[in-house]
Parts: C-alpha cells; sequence; structure tokens
C-alpha cells in the first residue's frame, strides 16, 4: 500500500538545527521565512500533497495519458488538483517575487518538492518543467517576452517545456537539427521534430510555452550554434490572451516503464512562430541554466520516492504476520510474528531510512548553499555557495536517483511476492524511480561532469568548498565523547576519497579514460562521504539535545542510532569504492570489444 | 457584520491519544496538535459568509497555552482577519471558556459567534450552548446549512432524525457539525499574510474569569480492549445468548 505522511520532524531538523553552523551564513534577504513561518508552509503542503496528490498516484499510474486528435488528457483528476495546486500558489513557492512568487528560500521549497515527489512524481513535472522555463526566461529574456509570459507561468495559469532532445540527437546536443528562419518581423519560423518532451501538451493550462533548441540559417556547426526559442502553443493576443494556434503540435506521447501520468510528448514544429531567447548560438548555455537547476530538483525527486517507499515498507513489515522471530516467538498472542522482528528486514529497512536521511541532511546543505549563491550578503560567501552547488549538483543528481531506485527496490523485496504485483503499490516506486537516473543528463554523465569539469575547476577551487568543512569538523570532533568513533569512521572515509582524488587527478591528466574509468564510483564515494558528515554532524546535535534532557528524545535517538547504522553497515563502502577506483581503468578497456 | 470564532487548539485527529503512565490524563508531550476539526469548520464557514459579502470581519479566539497561537494563525491563514489570544496554561472547562467568550463578546459585539459543536480533546459540546445562556442570546447548534437573511439567520440543525430548521434573531449563537462545510486548504500567499495579521494577547484576568478547574479527575484509563466475537449457530442461540447477557 502507498503510504506517505510527510516526515516534518526530520525536515524542521535538516532546516532548522543541522546546518546552521555551514558557514554561509544569516541571509538577510529571507529573514522573513522565520521557523515558525516555515513550519505552517510545510505542514500547509503537506496536508495538500498527502491529500490531493497521493490518492491519485496509483490511479495516474493505472489509466495513464491519452492522446486523441493532437489533445492529450491527463489522468481523472489531475485538473482539479493542478488546480488546488495553483491556486494555493505551491507552484510559485520560491518564485521571485517581482513576477508574482513568493520568493521563499530554495531550503523550504527542496522541502516542499520531496513532499510533491514522494506523493506523485508524475505529477511533479507540470509544474516542475515550468519552473525550469522561468528560470530561463528570468536570465535570458528580453523585457517584452518577460512581461509578456513570466506572470502567467508564475501564476500556473500557463505551463513551461524544454525542448531538447530530437530522434538523432540525446546526450550529445551538437548533432541537433530543428530549424530557425528569421520571419521578417522580428521573430522566427521554426521546423523539426523533438520527442521525450515532458508536459508538451496536455489539458491543464490554458496555454503552454515551449522552449525550443534550434539552429539559425547562419548557425556554426555543433553545440556553438545552438539558440533558443520561445514558442508557445497560442500566440498571445493584444490583450496578452491565448488566441491564435501555433504550429507547434503533439504527435504522439511516449509509452513508458513508469510515470505514467506525466505527458511525454513528440512534437512537431512546423513553420512555428517563436522569439529569440538570448544571444543568438549562445541557447545552451541559456538551457544549462535551467538544466542545473532541475538536476537537483531530479536528485530530490529520487529522495521523495525513496521516503514514500520506506515508509510504505514500514507500514507492511510491521502488517504482515509471517514465521516466527528467530529468537523465539515476539508475539505469542498472534498467529505468527510480524515480518519486522527479522534481522534481513530490518537491514532492508534501515537501508532504506539511512538513505532516506543521509540524502535530505545532503540536500538541506546544498539548498542553503542555493540561497546564499542567490542572496548572500558578501561576494565571497556567495562565490564559495556557487562553488559548492556546481560541485554537489552530479552528486545529487546521480546519488539520490540511485539510491531511490535502491530503496523502491528493497521496499519491493520487503513485501515478497506481493511487492511484484501491481495492487501493492510498491513497484510503481521502482517504475516511476527509474526515470530520474536518466533524463537531464543520465548518471554516466553526471559523474563524468564531476570529474571532468567540477573536479578540477579552478585549482581545485570547488572541491575546497567540500573538503575544507569536513576536515575542519573531523579535527575539532575527533575526540568528542559522544561522537568520537563516529568521526574517527569519517575521517577514513574521507582519507579514501581524498586518495582517490589524488590517483584521478594524476591519472587523468595524463589519460581522460582513467577519469572516465572511476568517474561512477567516485561520485558515490564523495556522496557517502558528504551524508557521513551529515550524520555525524546530526548525531553530535542529537546527543546534546539528550544529555540536555530533551522532550524529544524518541526522535533524537533515533536520529543517532539510524546515523550508526549508516556508519557500520553502509559507509564500509567506501573502502571498496577506493579499491575499485585504484585499480584503474586496465580490466574496463583492455577488455576485447568483439569479446563481447 | 462581525463574526467571532472560538478556535481550540487540540490533539491531531489523525494521532492515536496515549494515556499517561500514571493515569492522571492524556500524554501530550511532543504529539502533534491542530486546530479542533469542528472549529476549522466554522472557521470556513465564516469565511464563506465573508466571501459572500455577508460578514465584513472575523475575529479569532483562542483560550489555552501560548503555543496556541500557531492554531490562531493557522485560522487567520485560512482568511480570518485578527485574533485574540487568552493565555493560560490551566486545563480549562466549557464554563470557564463561555465566560471569557461571553466577555469578548461584549467587547467585540459580534454579530454571529460559530463555534464548533464539540472539541474533540474531550467532546463535552457545552461551551456554544452555554454561551447562548450566559448571553442571552438565541442558538443554533450542530449546524448542516447557514443562510443569512437579513437581521435573521436560518439554520439547518443535525438531529437524530434529519434536519430541523429553526430561525435566530441576530446576533446568535452556531455550532457547527460535520457536514456543514468542506474546510479550504490554506493558500501559500495567505500563510505569509497571516504573519502581520493582528494577534492580541490577554490573560483571563483581563475578563475576570477565573479558570480554577470545577472538576476534579479521578483517573484516566484506556478503553478496555476488545473481545473477540463469537459464532452462533442459529437464531435461538443469539435469542439465547442476548438473553444470558441480559439485553434480551
Amino acid at each position: 500500500m502507498q503510504i506517505y505522511t510527510a516526515p516534518l520532524r526530520d525536515m524542521r531538523f535538516v532546516l532548522n538545527e543541522l546546518h546552521t553552523d555551514d558557514g554561509f551564513g544569516d541571509i538577510p534577504a529571507l529573514a522573513d521565512f522565520t521557523p515558525d513561518l516555515t513550519e505552517a508552509v510545510l505542514t500547509e503542503a503537506a496536508k495538500l500533497c498527502q491529500d490531493v496528490l497521493l490518492p491519485l498516484n496509483r490511479s495516474g499510474d493505472e489509466e495513464g495519458c491519452t492522446l486523441e486528435n493532437g489533445v492529450v488528457r491527463t489522468p481523472k483528476g489531475f485538473i482539479e488538483a493542478y488546480k488546488a495546486f495553483t491556486e494555493g500558489g505551491w507552484n510559485a513557492l520560491v518564485l521571485p517575487p517581482e513576477w508574482g512568487g513568493q520568493g521563499a528560500p530554495e531550503a523550504v521549497g527542496k522541502l516542499v518538492e520531496e513532499m510533491i515527489c514522494a506523493t506523485n512524481v508524475s505529477f511533479s513535472l507540470y509544474p516542475g518543467l515550468t519552473n525550469g522555463a522561468i528560470a530561463a526566461l528570468t536570465v535570458y529574456a528580453n523585457d517584452t517576452l518577460k512581461q509578456e509570459y513570466l506572470p502567467k507561468m508564475v501564476s500556473g495559469e500557463w505551463s513551461g517545456t524544454m525542448c531538447l532532445t530530437e530522434p538523432h540527437c540525446g546526450t550529445d546536443l551538437g548533432l541537433l537539427r530543428t530549424r530557425a528562419e528569421p520571419d521578417g518581423e522580428g521573430g522566427y519560423k521554426l521546423s523539426g521534430a523533438k520527442i521525450f518532451i515532458s508536459a508538451g501538451e496536455h489539458d491543464l493550462t490554458s496555454n503552454i510555452v515551449h522552449l525550443v533548441l534550434a539552429r539559425l540559417p547562419d548557425a556554426p556547426k555543433g553545440v556553438k550554434g545552438i539558440s533558443l526559442f520561445l514558442v508557445p502553443k497560442y500566440l498571445p493576443d493584444a490583450e496578452g490572451n491565448p488566441s491564435v494556434r501555433n504550429g507547434a503540435k503533439c504527435t504522439a506521447i511516449e509509452h513508458k516503464m513508469g510515470l505514467k501520468a506525466s505527458a511525454t510528448c513528440q512534437m512537431l514544429f512546423e513553420d512555428a512562430k517563436g522569439w529569440l531567447v538570448g544571444e543568438p548560438h549562445r541557447g545552451l548555455e541559456a538551457m544549462f541554466t535551467m538544466m542545473n537547476a532541475e538536476r537537483v530538483g531530479v536528485g530530490i525527486q529520487g529522495l521523495g520516492i525513496g521516503e514514500a517507499a520506506y515508509q510504505s515498507a514500514v507500514w507492511y513489515a510491521k502488517d504482515r504476520l509471517q514465521g516466527r522471530s528467530l529468537s523465539g516467538a515476539k508475539h505469542p498472542d498472534k498467529p505468527a510474528d510480524p515480518i519486522i522482528v527479522h534481522p534481513d528486514v530490518r537491514r532492508m529497512l534501515l537501508t532504506m531510512r539511512a538513505w532516506n536521511e543521509g540524502c535530505r541532511g545532503v540536500s538541506a546543505w546544498v539548498a542553503r548553499a542555493l540561497d546564499a549563491e542567490k542572496h548572500g550578503a558578501e561576494p565571497e560567501q556567495r562565490q564559495r555557495a556557487a562553488d559548492f552547488v556546481a560541485l554537489m549538483t552530479p552528486v545529487v543528481k546521480a546519488m539520490f536517483t540511485d539510491l531511490g531506485l535502491e530503496s523502491a527496490s528493497l521496499a519491493v523485496q520487503c513485501y515478497g511476492g506481493h511487492g511484484f504485483i501491481r495492487e501493492s503499490g510498491v513497484e510503481q516506486y521502482m517504475r516511476d524511480a527509474r526515470i530520474a537516473m536518466l533524463y537531464e543528463g543520465t548518471n554516466g554523465i553526471q559523474a563524468l561532469d564531476l570529474v571532468g569539469r567540477k573536479m578540477p575547476a579552478e585549482m581545485g577551487r570547488y572541491l575546497r568548498s567540500f573538503f575544507h568543512p569536513v576536515s575542519d569538523f573531523i579535527e575539532a570532533n575527533l575526540e568528542d565523547p559522544a561522537i568520537g568513533k563516529m568521526v574517527a569512521g569519517l575521517k577514513r572515509a574521507f582519507e579514501a576519497l581524498q586518495g582517490a582524488t589524488a590517483i584521478i587527478a594524476e591519472r587523468g591528466m595524463k589519460d581522460p579514460e582513467e577519469g572516465g574509468a572511476a568517474a561512477t564510483d567516485y561520485l558515490r564515494l564523495m556522496g557517502l562521504v558528504a551524508m557521513a558528515y551529515c550524520f555525524a554532524k546530526a548525531s553530535k546535535i542529537a546527543s546534546r539535545a539528550l544529555m540536555s534532557g530533551s522532550g524529544e528524545a524518541g526522535f533524537y535517538k533515533a536520529k543517532i542510532d539510524t546515523a550508526r547504522f549508516f556508519y557500520e553497515k553502509l559507509l564500509p563502502q567506501s573502502a571498496s569504492l577506493y579499491l575499485a577506483i585504484k585499480a584503474g581503468k586496465g580490466s574496463v578497456m583492455d577488455f576485447a570489444e568483439e569479446a563481447f | 457584520m462581525k463574526i467571532l470564532v472560538p478556535v481550540k487548539r487540540v490533539i491531531d485527529y489523525n494521532v492515536k491519544p496515549r494515556v499517561k503512565a500514571d493515569g492522571t490524563g492524556v500524554d501530550l508531550a511532543n504529539v502533534k496538535m491542530s486546530m479542533n476539526p469542528f472549529d476549522e469548520i466554522a472557521v470556513e464557514e465564516a469565511i464563506r459568509l465573508k466571501e459572500k459579502g455577508i460578514a465584513t470581519e472575523i475575529v479569532v479566539a483562542s483560550i489555552g497555552p501560548a503555543k496556541a497561537q500557531e492554531t490562531l494563525r493557522t485560522a487567520l491563514a485560512m482568511g480570518a482577519d485578527r485574533a485574540i489570544l487568552v493565555a493560560t496554561d490551566d486545563a480549562v472547562e466549557p464554563l470557564a471558556v463561555a465566560k471569557i467568550l461571553k466577555a469578548i463578546a461584549e467587547e467585540e459585539q459580534p454579530a454571529l459567534v460559530i463555534l464548533g459543536k464539540q472539541a474533540i480533546d474531550d467532546d463535552s459540546n457545552q461551551t456554544g450552548q452555554m454561551l447562548a445562556a450566559l448571553l442571552g442570546r438565541p442558538q443554533g447548534t450542530f449546524a448542516n446549512a447557514v443562510t443569512v437573511e437579513g437581521d435573521k439567520v436560518i439554520v439547518a440543525r443535525e438531529i437524530d432524525g434529519g434536519l430541523e430548521t429553526v430561525q435566530l434573531a441576530l446576533p446568535a449563537i452556531i455550532t457547527t457539525d460535520l457536514r456543514l462545510n468542506q474546510p479550504r486548504y490554506a493558500s501559500l500567499p495567505n500563510i505569509m499574510k497571516a504573519k502581520s495579521k493582528p494577534l492580541a494577547t490577554k490573560a483571563p484576568a483581563d475578563y475576570g474569569v477565573d479558570t480554577a478547574p470545577r472538576l476534579r479527575t479521578v483517573t484516566v484509563a484506556e478503553p478496555p480492549m476488545r473481545q473477540a466475537g463469537i459464532k452462533v449457530a442459529d437464531i435461538d442461540d443469539l435469542v439465547g445468548k442476548l438473553k444470558e447477557l441480559g439485553v434480551a
């Protein structure tokens, strides 16, 4: 059964307690968002997600989207849910106030995103893509376009898309063929086919604003010849209302493994009227503004599904009576013990729990940096935050989505054969989680981004934004009576990460394939260290709270116990990752291609 | 016209209450608390009257601990205009609450006071009726539908046999039943606005009311575990068993 109650206590913990000393300081621009206000925001968001979005998750998966005569219908209930969502202003939570948004911190926004993804990840795509398009338009569009489109997109009245992929061009956008010809009226005519366009066509909004990558007639070959265009489904009239249907049509919707309530469209642009966004031939840069923000969001999808999978598995493990505890009956009054008595079931549940809490700790840290990057008072503070965000974006995207799938798979395992049955609800989590490892740049591409771009950037300056706080924390807490033992474990994992960094830097300089062969392992190793750091900090805070007689002993004790499980059972993976990295590319690249 | 809506902070309706080990009451330490669901319906009804242009101002009041501020903010986020917190750590009983509400009503002069029919923590179902008596105003309890017409309010009441419609002269007291309306979700902009809406803090003494409990709790215990049923062979067996138990 799909069970979800927003983990509000842990969310408050990562928001208000865990990262108070992260070096990004107080952010005056966000001072309005006091803990009691954010509490009210999170509580109400949880209500909406649990009451409105969660009941549509399984029905939306069963029903899917349909295409008839060019019109896409979303599953039953989605129109009403979208209305409740946008009327409540939730789509505009973190958007800029000058365009009608609420200007909330990312630190709050990411927690609300987690709830949305946990309850209905398909639904999250509709407002999610709009927010990405808004991000690109806010930075690169001219004032006329901004005035015409942003207010309606921020209110949720119109939605947005990002149209990059073409049938022959996915990761390598240099192969892109869609053409844009000047129409002699200051605009352009776009022609070409796009695939995999999330929310490309649907019945939730009165207009859809496509951001399309295309080539101008004089464009140089490759990625340096790509420009970004705004192409609306309906051209606005003089009052700004949708009027003439533009030549942007949905020709098919993809039949997918999961995420079925999200309409993934094949789009055909036939002399579609569009406007240039930003400079000619600089479209990729604009698109990557959007893409980078989206990548953190995709990571949150993994976390959201991981949490929903965990809660659904806990419910089942307590409810399902089967066999007896290995150490003798725990519930002799019942025909059998609930399966939660078994060590292997507990291992699975705790693994999911530790991944979720670890990821939530890391994402709260990254979200703090996103806020400091945008609103930090000092240029130095903004720079350090930007470095940290750039470094951590591929880690959040790839590791969170890998672990989201792992948790979903563990939930299926906890259900036994019933997990494989649709009605159990948990197999949907597995199918829905799978896409997040693929889109917005596959996880392999994320690892290459980390090793090839982020690691060597600015002579290792990005790395230092992460390494310095970790090594400072280790030094300051090795002797701490409460967490000293944990910090020793953190130190070992951190040394493995430093060692691996040195190996990759040295070998990769001579041979880029060495970096490529180590990339995925390195990304996970860095993610594990980031989680370990968050768990050690959390345990320190929790043990202080327990010593001072906190009334929330249950919460803080569970925090320490989860950290202990992470340190004893999961963090040791860092040692094997180090060895695999150290072994180098030989076994991967020496293998004869014809032997595959 | 002005509407006064009293709201109570209670244990959240989703939480399974646990009795304290010493039997002195329900354990509320670190338990999720929220607005009494019947009071939420009362706030919603007041907001709907305001949206219809009938009400002009909605004042919400709560008598309870300082934390009841959060409950008042929730009401403000839904759409109430201002709030009064009468702060006390005493366990307040219906009569004391009614007396304080009487004093607030005399000060504020609302045309309508809309209350939840009962709070889900103690299920007293007394405050609205007591308030009506103390103020000498007409009451329409267990409201299923509310229509204001000029200086009258028509209330369809839920009674055992169905609905009973009463007409009350304003000012009047209404208590809400479950089916009166479906409370709204607070919108994000309204949550933000609620932060800056006025919230006055008072003490029971400001209204000259002594909140000391008149009742003494002897002991609080969990209800007995439900016993498993038994299968009967036929109707005679059933009748026999019922007679045995003294119920037929």
